[in-house]
């Protein structure tokens, strides 16, 4: 009886002290690399500076984010107080109601000069699940040594094989791929989602495809173009613009930066549905500081992602240690933005599965 | 007769009772012994396993969210008909404004939106956009119109078949989806030739998994008897180089691929070098089936030697002799009396082998490009990024079935009680 | 000119007596380290239908010369001859040698039948003479009822599958038949058994068979002539008879039969008598076998059933304290004190007139001259 006692007592002591440990952790997730590198010196050294009580864990896992999301909703135990993905997981995991729906002026600072969150996060709040952090672009970059006397000039290099004969790597997927064949094959900007949404455009822009396939290495990691750059299997290929600038700026490979048809995506937080209370509370104070004006125009000093917010721009400065000025680098600056796309959520959230499946077959055949 | 009883009866026991009852109690106490021993094995085979497969049995047909997010619409259209060329009436309208109502509420229609997105493209917007003004609408007014201003698709049919075709709480369409096919206006049809992917990615990874077997049991057969049939310390060291690759990390090793196979890799500079291949004719062993082949026959080799080895272990070295003093040559005595008792290895070795590289999708994604991805890529794809899990659970039991027929074909034909591990 | 006489004496036809030498080892040696030889320096020649057993401990290596006959080792050097020809370069599956293993090896995949036939369908023989033949030879070995044939080897008891075995070996009639402790899993009372089957077989079928085993008296049962090895050499090659009446030195003394030694010095040597000086103290003669001369030490060897009790008129005359009896029915084992020795065993027949001892007694024990050999001091 006594030894029972004993246990039980034990039992609920080691419970509290769970409890009171859990209390102090919060679970942030994200990229890992230079990425999740770049959220810690901005956002969660002074962030825990100023908040001594809490102790930010970092999660590497955002590539399975949605997933894992799901499962833990189903289990019933979620772990993750707040995740980073990109926005089209973000109105996914919102409709699924797998996100919390966040009203961005009661819970997000207002830009110093009093312009409230909506205002300045503007059209990038793609959905009430989503607070946005960073613009970033899926963009090319080729082997500067590779092209000859006539580098290329725009994207639609990536299916000139005469002028640019070799490899090319290209993402493993249809967003964005589709996009480009048919840009590069003569469709008007402003079209090319009308002509994607029928089966003539979806046809036209395989053929376009088809042009360069015995050609293209297909990646599905964010390293796997760099990488493949950097050893000369391909002469031009997709990855993030973050990766290309660590390629040619810190790694010095003779690559260069094809801004020309760069496609703009968002990546920032969700907190995820069904939190208790307290760990909420805990998320929004949290995303509170990490999003405010300086904060994000912090982060660009480790990393060429561009901030969401207006209001941060004017503050981009130096790189951290390459002292370069970061500003040219960011996908949003003007100069690079000559002819850009802006990924189209509700158009891949209706047509992802349907277009996907018709791309593996393409893949396949 | 001992108990002195005249008439046939049951045999009793010392105390009276029927024998054989008292046997059966001593034995359940015996049975309930070995019960309790084995039942922490028990329990986590039924939650780890068990519990899992049959989750995914029945994610593969659920389909609750429909008649449980549209109850009074999926009522409502029974009186529709589908084939009539013609949306609904008035009444399935108001009933479809108040199941939104209920499911904005609830948040559940954007969920249901993603579900019905999968049968037909575009209800995700659809149901999104119609959540937001579907609190507008007034309950008077002629709801058909209103409905198809908020978007067209409304006043489509083709809208309307898909909801009354997927409102049971049991669908075949995910099992349909993956063997290319669909339920359409007139019962189950084939999918576009443009659409049709799994059964060929069914067939693909059947027959990649026959070669890397077949290539793991050419290259693993004679380091197996080689391991079997060296001295102890020789076989040691070789033993130690076959299991290596176990001790790396698949990523490790599959980096290591890349490096060697890729066209500015180890390899074709090699065979560049010694003018094989002409530099601009360098051969493309990686991104494709080949790499897939190569770098799996690597990875599964292990599987294969082991339970070779382990099985010719227990062949003596005498029978080869005795075939050789009874007038056989090297071969003869190897193909009609080695080979046909390693046979259980063959048999255990290809098993496994075959089984494990039906699943595997880590290496096939990293140096299968697309000519050599598995199955089962499309299973991650929809597990972790489509989010289709009932596809997913769909593909799983069908590769699941077919698994089990294959180790029912094995059975016939070969035996199961053929395979050996040692 | 050595080399040469070889060489024409290795072609079978010239030679007047090659029946009397159809299995010749020719000064061969083996060694599978380099450092150490198995066997050392072999002769042996076997006649046609000879039964030869190679007897010896195990690590004696008569295994070995078995193996390098079959053709599975390969000489060091020397030359093996079979029927007059070198067989030192015939790959094993083509010096049509049958073999019988330890463990039989016959195949677990195959039936009887199938195991039976497999010589015969590596000789692409026709079918039906195929059948005739399996057919035979299981009757040969009392196994042709119809139940076995179809049977797998492990369907068989022991016996019976040291019967296939035996069958299997000989069903291609080859003309040299090797066995390698053919009977050494089988049970006390079925071993013998199978030693007089095999000995009846072999006089039926005029086959030469070289047969290994480390039992001495299976090797006296069945020989025509047994082998002993120890160390690589063979100690002796003779007849049963000869070799226990008659051994030439210690180690076969010892090794063949149940033996008395008695460790003493020569002192005198007298047509082919020797006087041995024992231990103990005592003279006595002894048959001079294998004695070096006068000052050498001497083991002298007499058989326990050749010890005389109480007989007077004995030429060797001990005294013997009887420390251990034991009764074994047809005969009374004694264990004796003799010349400082309490090893000394002798056999007393359990016949009518044997004599009556107790155990502390001490009573005179003799011998004939001739059954006490003077050997080599082990």
């Amino acid at each position: 009886m006594r030894l029972r006692t004993f246990l039980a007592a034990g039992a609920v002591a080691s419970m509290a002290m769970a409890g009171a440990a859990q209390a102090e952790d919060m679970t942030i997730v994200s990229w890992g690399g230079a990425y999740s590198a770049s959220q810690m010196n901005a956002y969660h050294k002074p962030y825990m500076e100023m908040n001594p009580g809490v102790n930010i864990i970092n999660d590497e896992s955002a590539a399975e984010a949605v997933a894992k999301l799901r499962a833990m909703a189903e289990a019933g135990n979620t772990t993750w107080d707040v995740v980073d993905v990109v926005a089209s997981d973000a109105i996914r995991l919102c409709d699924e109601g797998l996100a919390m729906e966040v009203d961005v002026d009661s819970v997000l600072a207002a830009a110093p000069d009093g312009t409230p969150a909506s205002k300045d996060f503007g059209d990038f709040l793609v959905t009430p699940c989503f607070i946005p952090q960073i613009v970033y672009s899926t963009t090319f970059g080729y082997r500067t040594d590779m092209v000859g006397d006539t580098p290329p000039k725009d994207v639609c290099a990536v299916f000139d094989l005469e002028n640019y004969p070799g490899k090319r790597s290209l993402e493993k997927r249809p967003i964005n791929n589709m996009e480009w064949a048919l840009m590069c094959d003569g469709v008007a900007m402003e079209d090319i989602y009308d002509q994607l949404a029928t089966e003539e455009g979806q046809a036209r822009a395989f053929a376009k495809l088809d042009t360069i396939k015995d050609q293209v290495v297909w990646w599905s990691a964010g390293a796997d173009t760099p990488q493949l750059l950097a050893d000369g299997e391909v002469v031009i290929g997709s990855t993030y613009n973050g990766r290309l600038f660590k390629l040619i700026e810190e790694d010095k490979q003779p690559v260069a930066m094809l801004w020309d048809g760069q496609v703009f995506d968002l990546d920032g937080w969700i907190v995820p549905a069904n939190l208790s209370d307290e760990r909420k509370k805990r998320a929004l104070h949290y995303l509170n500081f990490a999003t405010d004006t300086q904060r994000l125009a912090d982060q660009a000093k480790y990393i060429s992602y561009g901030p969401a917010r207006a209001s941060s721009a004017p503050l981009v400065g130096k790189h951290a240690t390459l002292g370069i000025d970061m500003a040219p680098h960011m996908p949003n600056e003007p100069k690079n933005m000559s002819n850009t796309l802006l990924y189209n959520y509700e158009f891949w959230a209706d047509y992802r599965d349907d277009i996907d499946a018709k791309f593996q077959t393409w893949l396949a055949k | 007769m001992a108990n002195g009883e005249n008439v046939p009866g049951p045999i009793l026991a010392a105390d009276g009772r029927p024998l054989r009852q008292s046997l059966a109690r001593a034995l359940r106490l015996q049975k309930l012994r070995a019960l309790m021993l084995i039942a922490p094995l028990l329990i986590f085979i039924l939650v780890t396993f068990a519990a899992p497969i049959a989750d995914m049995l029945f994610r593969s047909v659920e389909n609750a969210i429909v008649p449980d997010t549209l109850p009074l619409t999926v009522a409502a259209l029974e009186d529709w008909d589908d084939a009539s060329g013609q949306p609904p009436g008035e009444k399935v309208f108001a009933a479809l404004r108040r199941d939104l109502l209920a499911a904005v509420a609830a948040k559940a229609h954007t969920k249901l939106g993603s579900r019905l997105n999968y049968e037909q493209t575009g209800v995700a917007s659809l149901l999104r956009k119609t959540g937001r003004r579907v609190k507008r609408m007034e309950e008077d007014g002629d709801l058909a119109a209103q409905f198809a201003e908020v978007h067209k698709s409304w006043a489509d049919p083709e809208t309307w078949a898909t909801i009354k075709r997927f409102s049971s709480a049991y669908t075949s369409g995910y099992f349909l989806n993956a063997v290319d096919a669909k339920l359409g206006a007139t019962g189950i049809e084939a999918r576009p030739e443009n659409e049709r992917i799994y059964i060929f990615l069914f067939e693909r990874t059947l027959l990649l998994s026959v070669v890397i077997t077949v290539a793991c049991l050419l290259i693993g057969y004679p380091v197996a008897f080689l391991l079997a049939t060296l001295p102890m310390r020789t076989s040691n060291m070789l033993m130690i180089l076959v299991l290596l690759p176990f001790w790396t990390s698949l990523l490790v090793r599959t980096s290591a691929w890349k490096v060697l196979l890729q066209q500015q890799g180890v390899i074709n500079d090699t065979l560049v070098f010694i003018g094989l291949v002409a530099d601009d004719g360098r051969l493309a062993m990686i991104n494709n089936q080949t790499g897939t082949i190569i770098a799996m026959t690597h990875i599964l080799l292990p599987f294969m030697i082991l339970p070779l080895y382990s099985v010719m272990r227990t062949i003596p070295p005498s029978y080869m002799r005795a075939a050789k003093s009874l007038g056989a040559t090297d071969w003869t005595a190897f193909w009609r009396v080695y080979f046909p008792q390693s046979v259980p290895g063959i048999g255990a070795g290809a098993i496994l082998v075959f089984i494990l590289s039906i699943g595997y999708y880590i290496t096939p994604e990293l140096v299968g490009g697309t000519s050599g991805t598995f199955i089962s890529n499309r299973i991650a794809y929809h597990i972790s990024s489509s989010l289709n899990w009932g596809l997913a659970a769909a593909l799983g039991v069908i590769l699941l079935v077919v698994v089990l027929v294959l180790y029912w074909l094995y059975d016939r034909i070969i035996g199961i009680d053929n395979v050996k591990l040692g | 000119m050595l080399a040469f006489g070889r060489q024409l004496l290795a072609i079978g036809d010239i030679v007047p007596d090659q029946d009397r030498a159809f299995v010749v080892f020719d000064g061969v040696q083996k060694s599978y380290d380099g450092e150490t030889l198995v066997v050392k320096n072999l002769n042996l020649e076997i006649a046609r239908g000879e039964f030869l057993t190679m007897l010896g401990p195990s690590g004696s290596g008569k295994t070995t010369c078995l193996m390098m006959l079959a053709g599975f080792e390969v000489a060091t050097h020397g030359q093996i001859n079979l029927g007059g020809r070198p067989i030192n370069n015939i790959p094993p599956h083509k010096r049509g040698i049958g073999m019988v293993f330890q463990n039989y090896a016959l195949f677990p995949h195959m039936t009887v039948a199938e195991n039976l036939a497999f010589p015969l369908q590596v000789r692409r023989m026709s079918r039906a003479e195929v059948d005739g033949k399996v057919q035979r030879a299981l009757d040969m070995v009392q196994m042709g009822g119809t139940e076995f044939a179809g049977r797998r080897p492990a369907q068989l008891s022991g016996g019976q599958q040291q019967r296939v075995a035996l069958a299997r070996a000989l069903v291609f009639e080859p003309d040299l038949v090797l066995m390698d402790e053919p009977l050494g899993a089988l049970d006390k009372q079925l071993r013998e058994h199978m030693q007089y089957e095999i000995k009846h077989l072999h006089e039926r079928l005029g086959v030469t068979v070289v047969y290994v085993t480390h039992d001495q008296s299976e090797a006296l049962t069945m020989s025509d002539r047994i082998a002993v090895f120890n160390d690589g050499v063979i100690q002796q090659l003779a007849t049963p008879e000869d070799l226990y009446e008659r051994p030439e030195n210690a180690f076969v003394a010892q090794f063949i039969g149940e033996n008395n030694k008695l460790d003493g010095m020569v002192t005198a040597f007298a047509d082919k008598e020797a006087r041995v000086h024992l231990d103990g103290a005592e003279e006595i003669g002894a048959l001079a076998v294998n004695c070096r001369g006068v000052g050498f030490p001497t083991m002298l060897s007499i058989r326990p059933e050749r010890v005389l009790i109480a007989e007077p008129s004995a030429p060797n005359q001990l005294q013997g304290r009887v420390v251990e009896l034991i009764y074994l029915g047809d005969h009374i084992r004694c264990r004796m004190e003799v010349a400082g020795r309490d090893d000394f065993i002798v056999k007393i027949p359990n016949s009518a007139k044997h004599s009556m001892l107790r155990v502390g007694e001490t009573t005179p024990i003799g011998w004939l001259t001739n059954d006490c050999r003077a050997l080599d001091a082990a």
